[in-house]
């Protein structure tokens, strides 16, 4: 059974989104990083790119698989975390501690289009 | 009964009892009838080895081997007897693509040479494992750029690249819905200043130079690098990998990515094909090369092993996002030319390449003494050059090739300009009797 | 044998080399003379060996290889049949390999002709009316097929014809070529019997559609038989049809995809024609178009007239998409196989490739899981074994094969079952190679229920068992320079 955190936001792509302030941070779950298998590449955004919510910014590679990354949210790319470039394998083991990027939110109204825990509780079932 | 069918009345009998049905028509009941086919082909009828033997010879027959001035594209190196034996050997030749690795380290094995070998000729960091040809291996470079670029959406040619090349990117592009443009030439190269210029509006995803380039010129591309880079454009090199033993490398160069044809190292002209294409990049395009690529790896008991690897660039994980569609390489001609690099080695391929610019600098030289022909360009060239003659063009080629000679390759949109070559092959006899004939036209 | 486990840079000595050249006499001419600027700055550092070392070293290698030549392979789609010695022989005749594809028509028409009746024998076989053999693969033949699509269109002014719908058991190639020839792809789903729904493909149909792309026999060797009727839907919005024909073989005289209303189709001469597989290639990938379309067909064309072949452009071909004609080389060996056959053989190829995966079917479906049952084409797939409960995976049941002398079936294709496993015997494979291959598969399912630790550790007995993939993708070694000691 797959772990997920209260207080995040969560889209149908299993991407999660962690508010603070203006700012938002973007990962994938503890479901996607299990249905993917041991991740070997993470294809980042580069910092200035802009998200658009359910566009796709980047991708996650295991060995026989490849993942769109699909934006939870629309804002502007102001960090990445480059660990993941070095270390794509800190996704599967901590998805919710390793986030992929960091966005200014653009438009906060758009987190309504996103799920809590509980409800993507259910569509991991 | 059929040799290639090894199939007993016994046989289908027995199969068609454990299946079920009563015969073979059963297997297709499910066909609408509108659309069976239950004629005879409108074919001929079955030959023995022999009847195949006399008649592929018949054909034979009707062409005419020619000793060999002509390039644009398609050499007439020297090609070692060992390669032609080697590659035949079934476990290379009926082998499907090392998609097992446990039972194809063979294959592998070679394909990760070839990219080793690939990568110290270019100059590049890293090499598939091999494509169609160098007029596709171009156009995926484009794509590359394009895919790379993500916002970008225009890519620009030198017309001094190869018009055969030019021309299957031109399709690529306009069926991708690539902007193609062109960057002039000036007296034979790339016009350096009108590419800066090109760049100016930072919506250029690649440049695409070639050397040597249509006209056997070696380009100059001293500052290119720095004028596409400072746009974040990439810089493309289709280059001819024999030439690169001694020429100035993509890599040398600064170019991001390399490409280009491989029939140079010591392929058959075989009317055109099989070749193999190459695709060779810079260290950091790797997760945006096409095709496949293998690395090396360890067994669960620690043994050494290769492995098609990065695979979740290609078409059967990423289906329609895939960066490009090849699903297959020209692995047995990447072989052949792995063998040819090895055999060769460090100094062979200087020695190629030495003997090759004598040979086509004295031919040109004994042209120009003719008095009936002058060089296009003063240019620096290798084993390719481009000369106009005052000679009717067309008889004069007609009628050397009647006496045996492929002389040149007419150079597209001029009626007076000949491209010729002179491999290592060519000894001094054949171009003085080439050289003799020419004297004697009118 | 000791396995050999080196590099041909680990063998390579200072001073050693493998080849000869003439002296040359040309006098005084040097590459010093070429401006330094121009010259590499550093030498290729090739190996340095004599011939001996190289033939050892390569036939070494080739001993960690598996062939056609060295045993069974059930490899669905990929249609693995015997690839005839004359063949081979022919594809090496001098008269041919020498030929610059440059020469005047004049000189090669012998080259020409076999190009031409080739392109007509495929015509005749697949009941349409022209071939190219230019493309140089089955992928590179979907390009090429898509592009006529979309010139067909653009020709007539129809602009706005930019999606191609493709079934969801399609190859991965298919989105995959519509994509690079900037198509946009539509999904048709299959119905539980594996075929085309063709409720859900007739609200698709609408005057967007460029066209549909097929294979029939599909990918789960299953012929649509509604074909007559969806050729008449795709036609009747405007659309085209194209015909994947990676799985041709089972039609050969059965069934031909022009009669089936099919108007562009890529034929694979490495899987129907017998061309060898080569360890993934040279293959090629002619494509055959409806008389609706032969001025479309690539650059360059070669045609006929009077007793005379020529090579043309034609103005309104979609372009080039090879640098000459293709890979001649391999037209060669496929016209040597059609000749060999003859119109008494080749309508017998279809039949007993059809025939040999039935009985293999029929001989196994009492332990891996047939999802869908009846009469199959030339091949079929298996959902996993039957018994679930051991934990032995499709891929486990694929490696321990490997240690019983076979090649693995495909494997986890097509997508629609969670542990597909596709057999396809070619009409090559004889009773007895199939009764011995019907055994390795029933044992490896008993095994499974006995010893599941071994099959999941399988293969034992392979040049090297499996290997650590996760690593090699993470980082990635992709040239010898880069192996660490």
């Amino acid at each position: 059974m797959s772990t997920v955190l209260d207080g995040l936001y969560y889209s149908e792509s299993h991407e999660w989104l962690k508010v603070e302030g203006e700012f938002g941070y973007i990962g994938i779950t503890d479901y996607a990083q299990h249905q993917l298998g041991s991740v070997v590449y993470v294809d980042l955004p580069e910092v200035d790119d802009e998200l658009n919510q359910g566009e796709e910014f980047g991708a996650v590679e295991s060995v026989k698989a490849a993942s769109d990354l699909l934006s939870p949210i629309s804002g502007t790319v102001v960090e990445i975390n480059e660990a993941l470039e070095d270390k794509p394998e800190l996704l599967n083991e901590d998805a919710f501690n390793n986030w992929i990027c960091k966005v200014t939110i653009s438009d906060p109204e758009e987190l309504k289009n996103l799920m809590d825990a509980e409800a993507y509780k259910a569509i991991c079932e | 009964m059929y040799k290639y069918f090894p199939h007993t009345e016994s046989d289908i009998a027995e199969m068609l009892e454990r299946i079920g049905v009563a015969s073979l028509d059963d297997l297709y009941a499910e066909i609408p009838e509108s659309i069976r086919f239950d004629k005879d082909y409108n074919l001929k009828k079955s030959m023995s080895e022999d009847e195949v033997r006399n008649y592929f010879k018949e054909l034979g027959n009707l062409n005419h081997p020619l000793t060999v001035f002509a390039g644009g594209g398609a050499y007439d190196h020297y090609s070692p007897s060992v390669i032609g034996q080697l590659i035949a050997r079934s476990e290379y030749l009926t082998a499907y693509t090392p998609y097992q690795p446990e039972i194809s380290q063979g294959t592998l094995q070679y394909i990760f040479e070839f990219q080793s070998m690939m990568c110290e000729l270019t100059g590049m960091e890293c090499c598939n494992a091999s494509m169609y040809d160098g007029a596709t291996a171009t156009a995926e470079a484009m794509l590359m750029a394009i895919a790379h670029a993500k916002k970008r959406n225009k890519v620009i040619i030198s017309r001094t690249v190869s018009e055969r090349v030019i021309a299957v990117v031109e399709t690529y592009a306009r069926f991708h819905g690539v902007t193609l443009d062109y960057i002039p030439e000036n007296d034979g190269v790339t016009d350096k200043a009108a590419m800066e210029q090109m760049l100016e509006a930072n919506d250029v995803a690649g440049v695409i130079v070639s050397t040597p380039n249509r006209y056997g010129i070696i380009e100059d591309f001293t500052g290119f690098a720095e004028s596409t880079h400072a746009h974040k454009t990439l810089f493309i090199v289709n280059a001819d990998p024999s030439a690169m033993a001694v020429l100035k490398t993509p890599g040398e160069w600064g170019a991001d990515i390399a490409c280009g044809d491989g029939q140079s190292l010591g392929m058959p002209l075989n009317f055109g094909g099989p070749y193999v294409g190459y695709l060779a990049a810079s260290r950091d395009l790797v997760r945006k090369l096409p095709g496949r690529i293998v690395g090396a790896t360890k067994d669960v008991d620690g043994k050494r092993a290769f492995v098609l690897t990065l695979q979740a660039r290609e078409q059967h994980i990423r289906r329609q996002k895939a960066n490009s569609n090849i699903c297959s390489n020209q692995s047995l001609m990447a072989l052949y030319v792995t063998i040819y690099m090895a055999l060769m080695g460090k100094r062979g391929l200087q020695e190629v390449n030495e003997k090759s610019y004598a040979g086509a600098h004295y031919l040109c030289d004994k042209l120009l003494a003719t008095g009936k022909f002058s060089l296009c360009f003063d240019k620096p060239f290798l084993k390719e050059f481009a000369v106009r003659t005052t000679l009717n063009r067309e008889t004069l080629m007609k009628h050397l090739e009647e006496k045996g000679f492929l002389a040149g390759i007419p150079v597209e949109g001029t009626d007076d300009t000949i491209l010729f070559c002179v491999t290592e092959k060519r000894t001094r006899e054949e171009i003085d009797n080439l050289v003799s004939l020419i004297e004697q036209e009118g | 044998m000791k396995y050999y486990n080196k590099l041909i840079f680990e063998i390579s000595k200072p001073g050693r080399v493998g080849y000869s050249l003439p002296q040359s006499d040309f006098g005084n001419y040097s590459l010093a003379d070429l401006p330094q600027t121009l010259r590499r700055e550093t030498p290729a550092e090739l190996p340095e060996v004599s011939e001996l070392d190289v033939v050892r070293h390569y036939t070494n290698v080739s001993n960690k290889n598996f062939g056609v030549e060295t045993g069974f392979y059930p490899l669905g789609s990929c249609t693995m049949k015997y690839n005839p010695k004359i063949n081979e022989e022919m594809a090496a005749m001098p008269a041919f390999t020498t030929l610059h594809p440059r020469q005047s028509e004049e000189s090669v028409q012998g080259a020409l002709r076999l190009y031409y009746e080739l392109a007509q024998a495929l015509a005749e076989i697949s009941g349409l009316a022209e071939f190219t053999l230019n493309p140089f693969a089955g992928a590179h033949g979907e390009l090429t097929g898509l592009m006529l699509m979309r010139q067909y269109h653009i020709k007539r002014g129809d602009l706005k014809r930019t999606k191609v719908i493709v079934p969801d058991s399609a190859h991965g190639t298919n989105p995959a070529s519509a994509a690079v020839c900037g198509l946009e792809i539509v999904e048709v789903p299959s119905t539980p019997e594996g075929t085309i729904d063709v409720a859900k493909l007739e609200p698709l149909l609408d005057d967007t559609i460029a066209g549909i792309m097929m294979t029939n026999p599909n990918t789960l060797g299953i012929f649509e038989k509604e074909i007559p009727q969806i050729a008449k839907l795709v036609h009747g919005c405007g659309g085209l049809l194209y015909y994947d024909g990676a799985n041709l073989n089972p039609l050969l005289g059965r069934c031909r995809p022009g009669d089936m209303g099919f108007d562009i189709m890529h034929i694979n001469l490495h899987k129907t024609f017998s061309t060898p597989h080569g360890g993934g290639g040279p293959g090629s990938g002619p494509v055959g178009v409806a008389a609706a379309l032969v001025d479309y067909l690539p650059r360059p064309r070669v045609v006929k007239h009077g007793d005379r072949y020529a090579v043309e452009g034609g103005a309104d071909s979609l372009g080039s998409v090879s640098g000459f004609f293709g890979n001649f080389g391999v037209m060669m060996r496929a016209y040597a196989y059609i000749l060999s056959l003859g119109k008494e053989q080749i309508k017998h190829v279809g039949e007993l490739a059809t025939l040999n995966a039935n009985y293999v079917k029929e001989s196994l479906k009492d332990c891996y899981y047939l999802p869908i049952e009846g009469i199959c084409k030339h091949e079929f797939v298996f959902d996993g074994l039957l018994d679930k409960s051991t934990g032995v995976t499709t891929l486990d049941v694929a490696k321990r094969l490997l240690d019983y002398g076979y090649h693995a079936p495909t494997i986890y294709f097509p997508l629609l079952f969670h542990q597909s496993i596709m057999i396809e015997p070619t009409e090559t494979e004889s009773k007895e190679t199939l009764d011995e291959f019907i055994e390795a598969m029933r044992t490896v399912a008993r095994e499974a229920i006995d010893d599941p630790e071994m099959v999941k550790s399988a293969p034992h007995v392979t040049p090297v068992r499996r290997l650590d993939e996760t690593t090699a993708a993470k980082n990635p070694i992709l040239r010898f320079k880069d192996l660490n000691y």
